[in-house]
């Protein structure tokens, strides 16, 4: 199932990417999942990512909650939370 | 309903004079946001940015009487002195706009992915959210605020 990650502001700069379309292996149906599954990419990767870190997520740009279920096609967006205004 | 997400200027009273066209307009609230102090670059999520914001907007839309409302958000490079954000809000009556106006403030601020990179002279720095910013949008997820006048 390929999905297209997204990546913004500090994560974006730490990850050295703004994203990439993924393969994801048979078992990551989650937003959770595909943080947990990227966290394992590397060091870096791990740092960003890990469960510790305050990160907002969205799919198809509705801001989710982990548990929210990811499909083929989707896109899914990783960020600090926000500081607009 | 106009949303804006742009790296130009804009002007308040031109903003204003757009929504007063509707005669039966008595009130338009606005907010103006300022960079302070430290220059900055603003990154966002273009797509969802408008989309959240579109959302605020309905939202507020269903919990007061607002006949029309603006908000423009710049993003890009920006100096200090350089206006940010403007919430523009057209009811009837003050209590409508002036409500309506905080509430869309306070959510943009949660809910619109925007982020702030300051430029200090010891170097560039990510702003951090803040808690205060969060509680500012919780306190409206209680009942609604009894409406002034």
């Amino acid at each position: 199932m390929k999905v297209r990650v997204l990546f913004f502001a500090g994560l974006r700069e730490q990850l050295g990417t703004p994203g990439e379309e993924i393969d994801l292996p048979v078992g990551v149906t989650t937003v959770g999942g595909l943080r947990g599954y990227l966290s394992e990419k590397g060091n870096s990767w791990k740092s960003a990512l890990s469960e510790g870190k305050l990160i907002r997520m969205a799919v198809n740009q509705d801001m989710v909650q982990q548990t929210a279920a990811i499909k083929a096609g989707d896109e899914v967006a990783f960020f600090p939370p926000v500081t607009g205004g | 309903m106009k949303i804006s997400v742009q790296s130009q200027d804009f002007d308040l009273s031109e903003e204003t004079r757009f929504l007063s066209k509707d005669k039966k307009v008595g009130a338009i609230a606005s907010f103006v946001g300022v960079v302070r102090e430290v220059p900055m670059t603003l990154e966002h999520y273009p797509g969802m940015t408008e989309s959240s914001i579109r959302k605020i907007v309905e939202e507020a839309e269903s919990r007061w009487k607002v006949m029309d409302c603006t908000v423009i958000h710049r993003h890009g490079a920006l100096q200090p002195g350089e206006q940010i954000v403007l919430v523009a809000v057209a009811s009837a009556h003050r209590g409508d706009a002036f409500a309506a106006c905080e509430f869309i403030m306070d959510y943009l601020k949660t809910q619109a992915p925007f982020w702030k990179k300051e430029h200090r002279p010891e170097g560039a720095r990510w702003v951090e959210a803040r808690s205060s910013d969060d509680q500012a949008a919780e306190r409206w997820q209680g009942p609604t605020r009894k409406k002034a006048g």
